[in-house]
């Protein structure tokens, strides 16, 4: 069956099965940002937004996406670049396999949550694994990010 | 492996509850653990369009309809409201944010799971389910029903001056319970009364309920005997998590902090 979404602010259709994951779909329309890390519907790595909200794209049924809107970490490129240095200037990656998930709900955070406390942190990101680190390198990436964001606003 | 030949948007509750009479046929809810398991579905059915995807509130009730999201129950200030910061703190060890803006409400309470905290809390609580075909019935008798055919259209909470408190107990964080446990008390009919849920036993959640009028100003000691006494009233079971007498411990230990907080609230 043919499904028709926006995929980062584009139109696009695609020829899906039944059964057909949104992940895979990705991958092969060039979004190879989204990858399968666990296939317990656990670690996060497959975060996507599907209208604004993140979600695992690894336990979406591609037919289910008719008439939604989907963005990957292709789609937020500069502010996906930009906490990128973040990330970097604290030495937060390793392997960075985990990064594109971990990236796309730390840009959730950011739209949804104001100024999080490091206990809100953590509990919005939980389900984000890393297993590199132990978080710390990451926690400072983004508490100095969000001080960047308030410096900008205010 | 889940493999799935037919994908169908129902357009109507009534198409819906026709296309799962037949064998092969599954109601999609968030499909965070149908993907996990092995099955060959003909049919799968999306509730999505039938705008089940909402939370209701009027002077009597919360209706959560089925397709609500953990996420949608979790930040609901009526919710909050009405029962503090108990129902968020049931939801927010569960996996992630991305987990509850897709798990719904209906698939956590139709898929009647050992390890639900949605369960377990919503046991506690004054809760019904909406059947399409089995009318609206207490969760309590809903949680004992095999699976059916059925369609869960919505879950109904009557509102009532009782207060909540949710603990569960984990081995890491985003893991499943080893214990899950919800405590409600309020006046019914005229006399208090305690509602004891405790889940991930690792059996499904069950609810316990007694008439207790008990002192704000009890010693600890005494409140022990009370939760002692509720707790040993479950069945507990051994897995990969925890051993039934390690569960029954946890069980005590989360019903008398649940109690003492709500009596030290009343005081």
């Amino acid at each position: 069956m043919e499904v028709k979404f926006i995929l980062n602010g584009k139109q696009t259709a695609a020829e899906v099965g039944a059964d057909t994951i949104l992940l895979d779909v990705l991958r092969s329309l060039g979004c190879h940002s989204v990858k399968c890390g666990c296939e317990t519907t656990n670690c996060g790595l497959c975060t996507v937004w599907i209208d604004g909200r993140s979600r695992l794209s690894c336990s979406v049924l591609a037919a289910a996406m008719e008439g939604h809107e989907i963005t990957t970490l292709e789609g937020v490129k500069e502010d996906a670049e930009e906490f990128g240095r973040f990330l970097a200037n604290e030495g937060a990656e390793q392997c960075g396999f985990c990064s594109p998930g971990f990236i796309m709900n730390v840009l959730a955070m950011v739209k949804e949550l104001h100024n999080p406390d490091i206990e809100g942190i953590k509990e919005y990101l939980s389900g984000n694994l890393c297993r590199c680190t132990g978080y710390m390198g990451q926690l400072r990436a983004i508490q100095k990010y969000l001080q960047s964001k308030e410096e900008v606003c205010s | 492996m889940l493999t799935i030949n037919n994908y169908v948007k129902a357009k109507s509750l009534e198409e819906a509850y026709e296309l799962n009479q037949a064998r092969n046929a599954r109601v999609m809810g968030g499909m965070m653990w149908m993907r996990l398991g092995n099955a060959k579905v003909q049919t799968i059915i999306d509730l999505s369009d039938l705008g089940l995807d909402q939370i209701e509130e009027n002077d009597h009730v919360f209706k959560i309809g089925a397709m609500c999201t953990l996420r949608q129950l979790e930040q609901h200030e009526g919710l909050r409201e009405m029962y503090g910061d108990a129902i968020a703190k049931a939801l927010h060890h569960i996996v992630g944010v991305q987990f509850r803006n897709q798990a719904t409400v209906g698939g956590s309470i139709y898929g009647r799971f050992g390890f639900s905290d949605v369960l377990t809390c919503l046991l506690a609580l004054d809760t019904f389910v909406e059947l399409y075909n089995g009318g609206t019935i207490r969760l309590s008798e809903f949680v004992n029903h095999k699976s059916d055919k059925d369609i869960l259209v919505s879950i109904i909470i009557r509102k009532s001056n009782r207060k909540l408190r949710y603990d569960s107990i984990r081995q890491t964080k985003t893991d499943f319970p080893v214990l899950a446990c919800a405590v409600v008390t309020g006046p019914v009919h005229g006399k208090e009364t305690w509602y004891f849920s405790v889940g991930a036993r690792p059996m499904k959640a069950a609810v316990l309920e007694k008439e207790w009028e008990i002192p704000k100003d009890i010693s600890d000691e005494q409140l022990e005997i009370y939760a002692k006494e509720a707790a040993s009233q479950f069945t507990y079971g051994t897995n990969m998590r925890g051993s039934a007498k390690y569960r029954q411990h946890l069980a005590e230990v989360l019903i008398l902090r649940s109690m003492r907080s709500i009596l030290e609230e009343g005081r």
